[in-house]
């Protein structure tokens, strides 16, 4: 792997840029390999490269059923942080945000990770009650969080509307300033990337079809539209289709599929400097680099893999955007797309071993996976290595909702579901 | 916006009207004190979650406010049919292959 750097430009504009290598090979998918994920999306790639960069092990095939990226990780609103309540959460999310932080320089690859700080604000006394033990709970776990008044958050971010005459009056604000955004596409080429360069395969296009189990009951390998991969690991990071995957391997999971949609408005210049999101009027928004509003808010209702969603649901975002920022109304938006999320009763992960040997999953990450691409990879791929739970992701099995023991999110989340 | 037709008000009506309540044909135990964890877990929390042919439950929230059951293809979002709580699960589908 030949490393980007501000000599390399030199170099190549020297010589009409034909000495660029491509960023990842393609290759022929062997017989068999250590470790299959299934999935490459950015939790995948990101576990295919801990893999091979902390745990030594490089004989390792990411297959995906479309193009490198192509699914949830092109599709997200890119919202980093980290200010969940409970301390489980609290520890797998700032884990990913402590890997954000750096990730530029680790993979050699701009990623564009952007602590521009994420507001959320409050409308009502509820969400005053709700957002301030955030902010405590928060930093009792030594996560940044603090208070905002109006005023406070207006300075911070300027168009917000914070007239006491609006319908939904801001009334306070909590903050987190290492918040942010990056660049969601450059995360998957990145650990892509990175992953290739140690002898990671990467194959796409080839669709998982099967999962093979042997008389005892482990994993074999997969079926795939390019024949039979063998392998005693597979790790499956599907996103929403994590359960038809399970499904092949005799597994009934605890998830339900959704559509998520998004939408962005036509570039301007610099307007919105952070990342608002509201739980009470249900929206949240964010500016690209490109220029463009970064929108999203709540799931349509049905159970779904269509990537597409009812039009009423992009019109009551739209609604809720107006009314935080009214010098929006006139926005013409660009275009709007849906993603497949996989949503748990409890609406926490599931980043585990499972009832196959040499079966293991990383699901349910629902409407928020993205800010936790670099954590996620990296615990799930300590897993895989030592067939045993890091310490950061043991409580996020599959039993939990046998046992009770959930991380229950749903109510708790900071965002409304 | 899907369009669903409540086998109630016999009518084809926009989704704004209904709410989505889940998986349909999930029994639930008649001595819930009495069930294993694993069973618990089975009704509570695992679902099929299919791709593909969907049996599910609506609520003609803004109408009749009645339960009722629909099949639909969860890749095209495409209603097969609805029919009335209690009914059972069709064996036969119209339309629809297997």
């Amino acid at each position: 792997m030949k490393k980007y750097s501000v000599f390399a430009i030199a170099r190549e504009a020297m010589r009409g840029h034909k000495g660029w290598e491509e960023q990842w090979s393609s290759p022929e998918p062997k017989k068999e390999y250590d470790v299959i994920i299934v999935g490459a999306g950015g939790h995948g790639l990101a576990t295919a490269y801990y893999l091979a960069t902390v745990h030594g092990i490089t004989n390792v095939a990411v297959l995906e059923k479309g193009w490198l990226g192509g699914g949830n990780t092109g599709r997200n609103t890119t919202i980093i942080r980290s200010n969940y309540l409970y301390d489980e959460s609290a520890g797998i999310y700032d884990h990913a945000l402590k890997l954000w932080d750096g990730l530029s320089q680790e993979l050699n690859y701009n990623v564009m990770y952007s602590a521009r700080g994420v507001m959320m604000l409050a409308h009502n006394v509820h969400d005053v009650q709700v957002l301030k033990r955030h902010v405590h709970a928060n930093r009792l776990n030594g996560i940044d969080n603090e208070w905002l008044s109006p005023e406070q958050a207006k300075e911070f971010c300027p168009p917000l509307n914070t007239s006491k005459d609006a319908r939904y009056p801001v009334v306070g604000a909590a903050l987190q300033r290492r918040g942010g955004t990056a660049r969601h596409d450059a995360v998957a080429w990145g650990y892509a990337r990175g992953a290739s360069a140690r002898g990671v395969h990467i194959i796409q296009n080839c669709e998982v079809t099967g999962v093979k189990r042997a008389a005892n009951g482990a994993v074999m390998g997969v079926d795939t539209t390019r024949g039979f991969i063998g392998a005693k690991k597979v790790g499956v990071v599907a996103a929403g289709h994590s359960s038809v995957i399970m499904n092949m391997a005799g597994v009934r999971m605890p998830l339900e599929s959704y559509p998520l949609q998004a939408l962005v408005s036509e570039p301007v210049k610099p307007v919105v400097p952070c990342v608002v999101m509201s739980n009470t009027v249900h929206a949240y928004i964010s500016q690209s680099d490109k220029g463009e509003l970064v929108i999203g808010a709540g799931t349509d209702q049905y159970v779904s893999y269509s990537q597409t969603g009812g039009l009423h649901i992009l019109q009551h975002t739209l609604d809720a955007i107006c009314e935080m920022f009214p010098i929006f109304t006139r926005m013409k938006m660009l275009r709007s797309w849906g993603g497949i999320v996989d949503v748990t009763p409890d609406r926490s992960p599931i980043l585990a071993k499972t009832p196959v040997p040499g079966l293991y999953v990383n699901c349910g990450w629902g409407t928020g996976g993205f800010k936790a691409t670099p954590g996620s990879g990296h615990v799930f791929a300590h897993t895989i290595a030592k067939d045993d739970p890091h310490p950061i992701n043991a409580p996020f099995t599959i039993e939990r909702f046998r046992t009770g023991r959930l991380i229950d999110e749903a109510a708790a989340a900071a965002v409304a579901h | 916006m899907l369009l669903i037709r409540c086998p109630y008000c016999q009518e084809e009506r926009p989704e704004l009207e209904f709410r989505n309540a889940g998986e349909a044909h999930i029994a639930r135990s008649a001595n819930m004190a009495g069930e294993t964890d694993d069973d618990f877990e089975k009704f509570f929390f695992i679902r099929s979650n299919p791709k593909g042919i969907i049996y599910e439950r609506w609520r003609h929230m803004h109408g009749c406010a009645r339960f009722f059951n629909a099949v639909r293809d969860t890749v095209t979002d495409k209603f097969v049919m609805t029919y009335k709580a209690g009914e059972p699960k069709p064996s036969k589908l119209p339309g629809v292959a297997k």
